[in-house]
């Protein structure tokens, strides 16, 4: 039982992946893009968490002496076509989009990795009615699930956040399941069976945590895709429901005034194409400075 | 090669079978009886008895699946509550309008992606190759329906060159369609280019590292002649792949285009139909979409087993 419990602790090419992965990291800090999307990230977060505090008005205060009015002074992004604040719905509209994104992933992650790991670790039968499902999954193009379960289970946010966990959950299945069957395939692992490890101790130390790293950038990515997809189902009225402000459905109401009121349509994009972009810039970052392959 | 594409076929099938199920399913699990809420507003009764005959609603529920499989796969896919039409009609109908929005923002995408790509792995490093990393980001991270409504605020609330929407058919009128088609063609292809250009990048660095092209400058082919003779038509296999992959996220793109530019194509029909509550047509159209992507894929997997038959004799072993 020693023997396992020293097998595992210093698996042979986990010391040299956690070198590499420290290095990787210290040559992100250091390139300029990656860190740009953190700071932006960051940025999002603390303004979403200090919405009620920094925007300047309630997000459905009406003024109707200031309907759809131009960026003044006194509204410095404009008043929408009921006179509500731009800037105060653009910040609070933050909420939604990064709740959506995280959400919408960690849903993606609880169905996607345990049935990687499943198919992975088992393979046979199990693995082939699970890579069967996937690729079912996959089949539907992911708005027109979203939008078919939005019609199903009625249109809110958190059904939309259900309907994108769902429809990214596929992309988990494979990638967890492919790592599964690389790290099965390393020489500590067969030492560890062959010392009589069980099923769950194999997944729970050696299986995941050489998973993670791929898992995260993934992650990150997915977080990306998910603001975009809450965004679009919010623009197409199937996801957030007013008068609860939200990017997508801004620019839901932004569109049929884009001619007396061109400033409601252009924040609110702004915002959604700097968040998304942010993600991918730090997740693109992530994956370079985790992929032993690029450590050279 | 011909064992390839019969085991390739075979095992679509039970991918196809779970798809109906899962539509099948999620038309079950709305909450109701599924005759009344197929049966829309009105609750007509002559029409809730109409449809739990239609669709055997006294029987045990794997009967009323496998009933409802037998007329999916004679083509019957129901009918629009608000038209009366047919639904495999009706997606008939509106298909050619999206097929063409497809194809247009597929040119658009390869025109920009694949000199974007090459150019990028041949000159890797440099101003250009970094040029073509931040836009192949933007395009990814900017939301498509976004990007339509700016280049309306622009070309048409601005500038007053291109209509803001309204659908002209091609066969009616083709210049007036295509001058309509191209902001839309435009938005739906920046997000495919961004994806492709950066496959077409990185198959490219892979495939000029290889011996045959170090031997084709050797032997003093020109370098023009060498990246396009020989690193290119190499380079794009893994694209034409991804290019299936994206089918999905293309339609998915299409949905937005469409209803953004009011295009009265497939998506909108989609979109059109959730809020009718028509959910015979939703039903339908996912259905539809899923199998034809599932199709579409079988063809990509097979053209490529044939572009590279190494794929098909591994996939023998």
């Amino acid at each position: 039982m020693t023997r396992a419990a020293s097998v595992s602790s210093a698996p042979r090419g986990g010391v040299a992946t956690w070198w590499t992965r420290q290095r990787g990291l210290r040559r992100m800090v250091k390139r300029p893009l990656p860190v740009f999307g953190l700071v932006v990230v960051l940025l999002f977060v603390v303004v979403a968490a200090a919405a009620p505090w920094l925007a300047p008005y309630e997000p459905a205060r009406t003024d109707f002496g200031a309907l759809r009015q131009a960026p003044s002074t006194a509204y410095l992004l404009g008043t929408d076509e009921i006179g509500r604040d731009v800037l105060s719905r653009v910040i609070h509209g933050a909420r939604a989009s990064l709740q959506a994104g995280v959400i919408s992933v960690l849903i993606a992650l609880a169905l996607g990795v345990p049935l990687g790991l499943v198919a992975g670790y088992y393979g046979g039968v199990v693995d082939e009615l699970i890579g069967r499902v996937t690729d079912a999954l996959l089949a539907f193009p992911f708005l027109i699930l979203a939008v078919a379960l939005a019609a199903a289970l009625g249109p809110s946010l958190t059904n939309a956040m259900i309907a994108i966990g769902i429809a990214s959950a596929p992309t988990f299945v494979r990638l967890t399941r492919g790592q599964v069957l690389a790290v099965r395939a390393e020489d500590y692992v067969q030492a560890a069976v062959a010392l009589g490890a069980r099923d769950l101790r194999l997944l729970a130390r050696h299986v995941l945590p050489n998973a993670f790293a791929p898992i995260l950038v993934q992650a990150t990515l997915t977080i990306a895709g998910a603001i975009i997809a809450e965004s679009s189902l919010s623009f197409l009225g199937l996801g957030v429901q007013p008068p609860t402000p939200s990017w997508g459905g801004m620019l839901n109401v932004a569109k049929n005034f884009l001619v007396q009121a061109p400033w409601m349509a252009i924040w609110p994009g702004v915002s959604i194409f700097l968040t998304v972009l942010a993600f991918n810039l730090f997740g693109d970052g992530l994956r370079d400075a985790l992929d032993p392959r690029d450590a050279a | 090669m011909f064992r390839f594409a019969l085991n390739r076929a075979l095992t679509a099938i039970p991918t196809l079978l779970i798809v109906t199920l899962m539509v099948f399913g999620i038309q079950r699990s709305l909450p109701g009886d599924p005759a009344t809420i197929l049966a829309g507003e009105q609750k007509d009764p002559e029409v809730i008895a109409f449809l739990r005959e239609r669709y055997r609603l006294d029987d045990p529920v794997p009967v009323q699946y496998l009933a409802w499989l037998g007329q999916v796969a004679r083509g019957d896919l129901g009918t629009s509550l608000r038209t009366n039409q047919p639904v495999s009609e009706l997606i008939l109908e509106k298909l050619p309008v999206t097929i063409e929005l497809a194809l247009l923002s597929l040119l658009v995408a390869v025109a920009i992606a694949i000199p974007a790509g090459v150019v990028a792995a041949v000159r890797k490093g440099s101003l250009a190759d970094h040029s073509a990393t931040v836009f192949a980001l933007s395009g990814l991270s900017v939301p498509n329906f976004w990007l339509g409504i700016m280049l309306i605020l622009f070309f048409s609330v601005q500038l007053r060159w291109l209509p803001a929407s309204g659908f002209v058919p091609l066969l009616e009128d083709p210049i007036e369609n295509l001058r309509r088609m191209l902001m839309p063609a435009f938005v739906l292809g920046t997000g495919l280019a961004a994806v492709l250009m950066r496959q077409m990048r990185s198959s490219m660095l892979e495939v000029l590292q290889q011996d045959f092209v170090r031997t084709a400058h050797a032997k003093g082919a020109r370098g023009i002649v060498v990246i396009v003779r020989h690193a290119m038509r190499n380079a794009l296999l893994p694209v034409v792949t991804v290019l299936g992959l994206q089918l999905g996220a293309l339609l998915s793109g299409a949905v937005l285009t469409e209803q953004v530019f009011t295009i009265p194509g497939f998506g909108k029909l989609v979109v059109d139909a959730v809020f009718n509550r028509d959910y015979a047509v939703v039903q339908g159209v996912v259905l539809f979409t899923a199998a034809a992507y599932i199709a579409i894929n079988l063809v990509v997997d097979v053209l490529y087993a044939v572009l590279n038959p190494k794929i098909a004799f591994l996939g023998r072993g």
